[in-house]
């Protein structure tokens, strides 16, 4: 089966005319290529999201200070926001997800690939829209050019009344597109998980990366759609003089909060869902070891998918709630805490008895285990609502939803660059630089986030431009500005040593890890049909049944 | 721009905030010595910061409460504290322990560890025991959301309507006849005999959240969607707060203080805004100006022909410590400053500049300077 498994060796790359080239990645329907676009496509926006955290960070470095306007610093948060969220993080995740997926369950592709390559492009046109509202935002002379209404974009502060001009049209055109796009991917995944699994991949055999995309693919549908409808409807006030938010003529203020949370919420288990599935394969590589308890994983991750869509009313604890909607949201959202505290004992029960080999991938998923346990545990404090009604939309929160969103997904994803890099390029990282990026970006996160929970709880709200001396909040606001400077060197490092390795890295061979999913039995980067015969597997870990017949899994699962 | 709010008081205020960071009560000695740093602060500074500053505790710390609902919820925050910090210190030590103890040695036989696949009892175990502590956790907390929420108003309570507008706060005592903005005057609220205020939340605009970290947690202020909070301060003081939901470009200068005054203090308060506008003589040429330019579209001085009600009612603007919102202290040149340019105090706020000549302007000022 060894050699059946492994794919013919790539056509080298002959030097082909540029425009040869373009055209064939602008008309790519190939799972893989389309993923490297995404990813590519999601970096790019990652440093444009990058740099304008860092002037939010040097605008509050001391209090009073002058670096930008109010106006460009409710600019510059509206659209970090709205960059990580829509146009770093979801591409990002997709763009992993659609070049694995197919390759773990040994297919030779997504099920639809023309709606594959639509929906990438759908998301790229989104951003690109969103981004030229610098540039035509300005419909009434001095009314603003990109949106400066937050990321959730409370009505009624978007009603044509407080916001003139059009760049919340363009917040809501290009959220509107990206998101369909978001949907094609996620039929897509879904399709491709339940239809094209090779022979004996029973879903209880299914790599659990694949399984946390599904439960990922099954949220976006269900996630992204009252977002669309909200988008819709507010289009509809801004153009049409509907009044379903516009406060002014009657509408509700609080329904846009409900259709956003319910979106809003099961979106952060739609960032972090992935993020666990890049745990889920490297922690068992690196100790190894199989994934300790794969059915609770498995089971854990669907009830996160289900309960993550009961508790999104916890965005609004201070909204006015009765106190029984207040209760039931608290309980939701501290039951929730459940499946994912089994998922992070899983994952120690994974290393337990393992022989940890601390490469550069393996570093990150660590600092991941920690990182994600303080952010479990802020998210508990703030599920209770007295306790969020002094928290909330304090710098306290802002630090919580860093240490998820950085803490965790990025961190993860960063260990995903590793560790798949050289099945992408065909070529090995350069580990000394992966090191260094690690703890550059280590010590740059803890400083920035750990002291940003402090002016929380001295009373400091969050997108405010500027603040007053003497609240005690001068000392941390400097911290977090200084953690920057090492993120910043440490992705400095990072896009350096891609580049470095791509050009120069030494050839990485199929299976560098000496891993036991399908996708390192064919060759780096994969041929575009991905296994020259379709593989059959008895196992979860292919692989390691290959490497050891005499002790082949498929006989104790 | 710094200048328009004065320099010289950035350094007083350093050192009230210094000084009131530590329980003042617990350590004697450090007070009295830090009360002549701060009277050698007062002397180096020009003038005095605020007029009024008895308990002027800069720093709005969620966890120095000083009334009941910020008490009820330091007291369930310290109980979810302590559970967190016992799962943090379990789970961080069993995640070091085997970092460290099942790393890959130096001397390793190269041989794969044995696999294991999972363990019924033990998922058993770490489903369970975290239900049950999510359990104990709800039970709390729900104690504290209907204690606080389904608060009894007692007879005796004041009753304040706050109106969030863009960037700052207007308050009516609809039983008292008063009308002021931006500096809530409320009575301290004795336990045994308790004068509790209970606060009307109304947004004028967009939405706004009142906090005051120190009295309780933040309520949003949602245009037609009214909302209610209760506080009662057991001890006299000035209470910083401020805007907590994004409203608009000057979100961050929508500032609040809550002056908890001493009932005879709340009473002379009470008698002083409810008499109507005092216009002395003096001040002829500035309410001439006043009155006939847009200052009246939305400004209202009452007994005049000012009415307007788009901005801060100003009929006593003189017994507030600070102006737009506690943006800048309320002194003459501040004052003059914001009637002339308000861009260099609060940028993007909804004040226009009246773009006066010097004299009118010092006339205008004067006439201000005198609602008293």
């Amino acid at each position: 089966m060894a050699s059946e498994t492994i794919a013919l060796t790539a056509a080298h790359d002959v030097s082909q005319p540029i425009g040869t080239i373009l055209h064939d990645w602008v008309t790519t329907v190939d799972h893989k290529k389309l993923g490297i676009l995404y990813i590519l496509y999601a970096l790019v926006f990652l440093v444009i999201g990058g740099i304008e955290a860092t002037i939010m960070r040097i605008q509050l470095i001391v209090p009073h200070n002058h670096f930008v306007s109010p106006q460009v610093f409710n600019r510059m948060f509206t659209m970090h926001g709205t960059t990580m969220i829509f146009f770093v993080a979801m591409p990002i995740l997709f763009g992993f997800g659609n070049y694995l997926i197919p390759l773990m369950i040994g297919a030779r592709d997504m099920a639809f690939p023309r709606l594959n390559a639509w929906s990438f492009w759908l998301t790229a046109f989104g951003g690109l829209l969103l981004y030229f509202s610098f540039v035509g935002g300005n419909g009434l002379y001095g009314a603003g050019t990109a949106p400066d209404v937050g990321w959730f974009a409370y009505a009624p502060l978007t009603a044509t009344a407080f916001s003139m001009g059009h760049s919340t049209d363009f917040w809501t055109l290009g959220l509107l597109v990206s998101g369909f796009g978001s949907i094609g991917t996620a039929v897509n995944i879904l399709a491709t998980i339940v239809c094209l699994r090779c022979p004996g991949m029973t879903l209880g055999k299914m790599p659990l990366f694949a399984w946390l995309n599904l439960v990922m693919a099954a949220m976006v549908l269900l996630a992204i759609s009252p977002l669309t409808a909200a988008q819709i409807m507010l289009s509809l006030d801004r153009f049409l003089g509907a009044h379903f938010f516009d406060t002014q003529a009657g509408g509700s203020a609080v329904m846009w909060m409900h259709f956003f949370w319910i979106f809003g919420h099961p979106e952060v288990y739609v960032l972090v869902i992935p993020a666990f599935a890049f745990a889920s394969e490297i922690i068992p590589v690196f100790s190894r070891k199989p994934i300790f308890g794969y059915p609770v994983m498995v089971a854990a991750t669907v009830c996160i998918g289900f309960v993550g869509f009961s508790v999104w009313a916890h965005h609004m604890f201070t909204v006015g709630m009765n106190s029984y909607a207040n209760s039931f949201f608290t309980i939701t959202t501290m039951a929730i805490g459940v499946p994912t505290g089994i998922k992070i004992f899983n994952w120690i029960g994974t290393m337990w008895g393992g022989k940890i080999i601390f490469k550069t991938p393996m570093l990150f998923c660590i600092a991941f285990l920690f990182q994600f346990l303080i952010a479990g545990l802020t998210g508990i404090m703030l599920s209770a609502a007295p306790f969020d009604w002094q928290l909330g939309n304090s710098y306290f929160v802002v630090a919580h939803f860093h240490y998820v969103i950085v803490g965790g997904i990025l961190f993860t994803l960063f260990g995903a660059f590793y560790y798949w890099f050289p099945k992408m390029s065909g070529r090995m990282y350069n580990e000394t630089l992966g090191r260094w990026h690690f703890w550059l970006f280590f010590i740059g996160f803890h400083l920035t986030f750990d002291f940003m929970h402090v002016p929380g709880l001295l009373g400091m709200p969050r997108r405010i431009y500027t603040y007053e001396p003497g609240r005690g909040w001068e000392i941390w606001n400097l911290i977090c500005t200084v953690g920057v400077v090492f993120q910043i060197a440490g992705t400095f490092v990072f896009i350096g040593n891609l580049l470095w390795s791509y050009f120069k890295g030494k050839a990485a061979g199929n299976d560098p890890w000496d891993a036991w999913t399908l996708e390192w039995s064919t060759s780096s980067p994969p041929v575009e049909y991905n296994f020259a015969r379709i593989p059959v597997v008895k196992s979860r870990r292919p692989l390691w049944d290959i490497k050891h017949p005499e002790d082949p899994d498929w006989k104790y699962e | 721009m710094k200048t328009a709010i004065g320099p010289d008081i950035v350094e007083g205020q350093t050192m009230l905030q210094e000084i009131y960071h530590d329980s003042p009560r617990q350590d004697h000695k450090r007070k009295i010595r830090w009360t002549a740093i701060l009277l050698a602060g007062y002397l180096l500074a020009a003038r005095p910061v605020f007029g009024n500053s008895e308990d002027p505790s800069q720093v709005p710390n969620m966890f120095k409460p000083q009334s009941t609902p910020a008490h009820s919820i330091f007291h369930l925050s310290l109980f979810v504290l302590a559970i967190c910090a016992v799962i943090f210190v379990i789970v961080f030590s069993l995640l070091t322990y085997s970092v460290i103890k099942f790393r890959r040695r130096a001397n390793d036989d190269g041989r794969e560890p044995p696999p294991i696949y999972g363990s019924n009892q033990i998922e058993l175990a770490w489903t369970v025991i975290p239900v049950l502590i999510v359990l104990v956790l709800f039970l709390a907390t729900a104690r504290v959301i209907h204690g606080i929420q389904q608060a009894k108003k007692p007879a005796e309570a004041i009753e304040v309507i706050a109106i969030g507008h863009q960037f700052w706060w207007e308050f009516r005592y609809p039983a008292l006849g008063v009308l002021t903005a931006n500096e809530l005057h409320v009575p301290v609220s004795d336990p045994s005999h308790p004068t509790p205020t209970f606060i009307t939340l109304l947004s004028a605009d967009t939405d706004h959240s009142f906090w005051v970290p120190r009295l309780a947690g933040k309520t949003d202020l949602i245009p037609n969607h009214e909302n209610h909070m209760w506080i009662d301060p057991d001890e006299p003081g000035i209470f910083i707060g401020q805007c907590a939901q994004y409203c608009g470009t000057q979100h961050a200068k929508m500032l609040l203080r809550v002056y908890v005054d001493s009932p005879e203090q709340f009473k002379k308060w009470v008698q002083e805004q409810s008499k109507p506008a005092q216009v002395s003589e003096s001040a002829k040429e500035g309410r001439r100006i006043f009155e006939t330019t847009a200052c009246i579209n939305c400004h209202a001085v009452s007994g005049t022909v000012a009415d307007g009600r788009f901005g801060p009612d100003l009929t006593h603007l003189m017994s507030r410590d600070t102006i737009a919102s506690g943006a800048a202290t309320n002194t003459f040149e501040n004052l003059r400053l914001w009637i002339h340019d308000p861009e260099t105090i609060k940028p993007g706020s909804l004040m226009p500049a009246m773009n006066l000549n010097q004299k009118d302007l010092d006339a205008v000022t004067a006439y201000l300077e005198t609602l008293r």
